[in-house]
């Protein structure tokens, strides 16, 4: 097997008739999905390029997911752009790629167009009705090998340049298998996809799906103001397993929801992207018990995932999950200063290896010779291992701990200090749904931003017993409105560039 | 009234909601400020919105919210 869409297709021989994904508006069996996708495919072909970029710029749809097989049926791998994207940010993201075609919808045209690319730009809904070629797309398919690229996602790099880390179909194919067999995915499960497809956790439920001939159902962004009508929809369509940032699964806790409306058919909730409050999930344990609660953890460039935990044991409010051990068929090292193995407790850098790992970022050598980097426990023969920039070590029973990313880890007061700690206990308390900890390096401060019903000095009294005094926050910031980035995580790099204006 | 404009404005800054009659349709109000909305809500006025009241037809004016406040009231 080389291709993800040959794997596809042999999902849809299986089960051909079975959905594959649906939205509000539309629903596609595995079969119409093919079908969608090498009509697609066979256009895209038409333009004889190979490994080239193809920007997908259309809402998260069931059309959308066909226009990514499409491009992948093409032998050239995509972009998915978020429709919502400023022009601008648009521009800068196809100065790096410079993509070959970009597919979108009538709505979308103009500002594709606004981007000043000389790419074609093809409506998808007319793509739809060119027969497929089965010659044209066999032809492509001889031609590839399982490291040619599948997609290529973007990331906000840290100098404002856009990082897109490629993919490719052998990481996606490795990957998918592992999260099939560590949760026992298969036709009976339904995932309630929560994530944007511009985001590396939509990686997950979305070829999972595809891998196995479970069914995508795409749930409308607006449900998570609407909970009852999220509850509702997750019902009806009798949704059994969901991936979602910690933040979502936070807004049903801080809303008490469960006390009006409870999914029926959820068996595993399974969860990634920042650090999941346990406050936050002993309430859904308390409320939905019996079911798999699983933290996973990784970044784009180990596709999505490189290590999980599954939970199995209680945790008190405020205590940190553990980020558990490796996946499958991947594996970590924990990278102490000098270069050599942590020993259990002692903090160090995590380092992956394996094929779940990107082959490095889209035109930007020098940012990936900086990450991906010869594996320094082996002098032996090439390796190229994945440096994460997480700070993590071993606990006692063997568990990998996050403490917090190299550029969060901060020093205060001659103390190493993890703003995450922090910030986990300061969630604990009565009232607070949501805090970040942002350190102002220029005035050597701690600064807590909130959202919640407690005041600043309740707070600071509640920290002052939970936390060691040298990281009892400076300065405490009430906020109406945590400001969110477009994955809906906690929008950092906005606060710290607001941290004087704020209050 | 005019204390949920002044809360209006400061979840969402630069609206007239005063005119503005669909919010959530033109996109206004998102997922994440109803959600902060709400709890702003339910501490400064003092009621208890739950998530039964979490419904798009609450949420479309100033006018529709000032209502929904008026009948957790009650």
């Amino acid at each position: 097997m080389k291709t993800i869409t040959e794997d596809f297709e042999k999902t849809v021989k299986a089960f051909p008739e079975r959905v594959a994904v649906r939205d509000e508006v539309t629903a596609l069996t595995y079969s119409e999905l093919m079908l969608q996708a090498k009509a697609i495919g066979t256009v895209l072909a038409g333009l004889n390029k190979r490994h080239a970029p193809i920007a997908l710029c259309l809402k998260k749809s069931p059309l959308l997911v066909a226009a990514m097989l499409g491009t992948a049926y093409s032998g050239n791998f995509y972009i998915v752009v978020d429709d919502k994207m400023p022009v601008e940010r648009i521009k800068r993201t196809f100065s790096v790629v410079e993509p070959a075609a970009v597919i979108t919808d009538a709505s979308l045209t103009e500002n594709i167009r606004a981007t000043g690319t000389q790419a074609r730009i093809f409506l998808a809904d007319e793509l739809l009705t060119t027969p497929p070629d089965e010659a044209v797309l066999e032809a492509v398919r001889a031609r590839m090998i399982d490291t040619d690229p599948l997609y290529c996602l973007f990331t906000s790099g840290s100098t404002g340049v856009p990082k897109g880390t490629i993919i490719s179909h052998r990481n996606v194919m490795t990957y998918v298998e592992w999260v099939r067999e560590t949760f026992e995915i298969s036709e009976t499960t339904v995932f309630g996809s929560q994530t944007p497809f511009y985001f590396s956790m939509s990686i997950t439920d979305l070829f999972t799906t595809l891998h196995t001939g479970a069914e995508l159902v795409i749930i409308p962004k607006a449900y998570f103001s609407f909970p009852i009508k999220l509850i509702q929809y997750l019902n009806e369509h009798q949704v059994n397993t969901i991936y979602w940032v910690p933040s979502a699964l936070s807004i049903i806790a801080n809303l008490d929801l469960f006390k009006y409306a409870k999914p029926s058919f959820l068996q595993k909730v399974l969860f990634a992207g920042e650090v999941m409050p346990t406050k936050q999930l002993n309430y859904w344990m308390r409320h939905l018990p019996g079911l798999l609660y699983a933290n996973l953890f990784g970044p784009t460039e180990t596709t999505d995932i490189c290590t999980y935990y599954v939970v199995d044991r209680q945790f008190e409010d405020g205590e940190s999950l553990p980020i558990g051990r490796a996946c499958n068929n991947c594996d970590v090292m924990v990278i102490n200063s000098d270069g050599a193995e942590s020993a259990v407790g002692e903090e160090g850098e995590l380092y992956v290896r394996g094929s779940f790992l990107s082959s490095g970022y889209y035109r930007n050598p020098e940012k990936t010779a900086e990450v991906f980097v010869q594996n320094p426990l082996n002098p032996y023969y090439p390796e190229p291992v994945y440096r994460t920039g997480d700070i993590v070590k071993y606990n006692e029973r063997g568990e990998l701990i996050y403490c917090g990313r190299k550029d969060f880890q901060i020093k205060h007061m001659g103390y190493r200090i993890e703003l995450g700690e922090i910030e986990n206990n300061a969630v604990a308390a009565e009232g607070v749904g949501v805090a970040a900890c942002i350190f102002d390096a220029a005035a050597d401060s701690l600064v807590m931003v909130y959202e919640g019903k407690i005041s600043q000095e309740e707070l600071l009294a509640h920290l002052k017993q939970r936390v060691p005094a040298y990281m009892v926050p400076n300065r405490l910031i009430k906020l109406s409105a945590m400001p969110y980035n477009s994955n809906g995580k906690i929008d950092r790099v906005w606060l710290k560039e607001h941290l004087n204006t704020m209050e | 009234m005019e204390d949920l404009i002044k809360l209006l404005n400061e979840v969402k800054p630069g609206v007239d909601f005063t005119k503005e009659n669909d919010l959530i349709g033109s996109g206004i109000l998102d997922s994440l400020s109803i959600i902060q909305l709400v709890t702003r809500i339910n501490d400064e006025f003092d009621v208890e919105i739950t998530p039964l009241d979490l419904v798009p037809e609450n949420f479309q004016s100033a006018e529709t919210i000032y209502a929904m406040i008026q009948n957790a009231e009650d």
